[in-house]
């Protein structure tokens, strides 16, 4: 048994897609951020895979930039959690569907 | 060959069992933990595939800090309570997202079949990884020539994150206006106290 590039890839797949599926069916704000990190780090899989596959270091440069992009969602989107559970506590993500305040 | 499917098979258990216990977790705490423990299985990962660099970033800054910076909002709000998920607020979605989950994996799956059918042989526009030269010095060469722009607006989008975060995190204008009138009314009661004495 040869572990060879697809199985990384099919790894990265199932990986995506439970980030996804987290994604549709969490309602706590914090659990889906950390759910986009998964799929974040499925996608920087693919692409070290392919960055192997292809012998060429530009995927591997993609994967620094996606974690300082990752690294800047974070703050943002931590900021805004903060803004809205400290007005509202236990605040779910249906709770600010209005975006009203 | 059989150390490296050990590795893989250890590795993707890890990352498997981290990244639904993350979804499955009621306390937002263990879900951060199990996303830690997803994300080593990925530095794992990254190490067998020779990108030595990325392995070692991927632990010191989702690990050591967007982790960490998820459990300090945890603490910091105290919203550490465990949440009900045995009822489904929207009805059907649960099932929904299941199957929307089932097909997305069978379609990803064939599209990595076949991207590595396609892919195979293509010659390297950028810099080969088997030049004998470290990752970490190939990388380095690349990121400072051909993405140094890219670099550098990378620089300007974390200023921007950073000030941003500020923004949001501030108190809303109001409150902070109450606070300083509060204080202007102890420094003047105060005063009047002092010029009553005098």
């Amino acid at each position: 048994m040869i572990v060879d590039e697809t199985w990384y890839l099919v790894l990265s797949a199932m990986l995506f897609t439970i980030g996804a599926a987290g994604l549709l069916v969490r309602r706590n704000p914090l659990v889906m951020f950390m759910c986009v990190e998964l799929m974040l780090n499925a996608v920087n899989l693919t692409f070290v895979t392919f960055s192997n596959i292809l012998n060429d270091v530009a995927g591997q440069v993609v994967v620094f930039f996606v974690l300082v992009v990752a690294a800047a969602e974070v703050v943002v989107g931590l900021g805004i959690i903060v803004a809205i559970l400290r007005r509202r506590p236990n605040a779910t993500a249906d709770d600010v569907s209005m975006l009203r305040g | 060959m059989i150390v490296d499917t050990v590795v893989f098979i250890v590795a993707a258990l890890v990352i498997l069992v981290g990244a639904l216990g993350v979804i499955f977790s009621r306390n937002p705490v263990h879900s951060a933990l199990m996303l830690v423990m997803t994300l080593f299985g990925v530095a794992v990962l990254f190490v067998a595939q020779e990108a030595h660099f990325l392995a070692a970033v991927q632990v010191i800054v989702y690990a050591g800090a967007i982790v960490v910076l998820f459990l300090f909002v945890i603490m910091l709000l105290g919203v550490d309570t465990a949440e009900n998920l045995s009822t489904d607020p929207l009805g059907g979605q649960r099932p929904a997202a299941g199957v929307v989950a089932v097909a997305a994996v069978g379609l990803l799956a064939v599209l990595a079949v076949r991207a590595v059918q396609v892919s195979t042989g293509a010659e390297s526009v950028t810099l080969p990884l088997d030049s004998g030269r470290s990752n970490i010095a190939v990388l380095a060469e690349v990121l400072f020539t051909d993405y140094l722009f890219a670099f550098e607006v990378t620089s300007v989008l974390l200023v921007i994150a950073v000030v941003g975060a500020v923004v949001m995190a501030r108190r809303p204008r109001d409150e902070a206006g109450d606070e300083l009138s509060g204080d202007a009314l102890v420094v003047e009661r105060h005063t009047e106290t002092e010029s009553e004495r005098t």
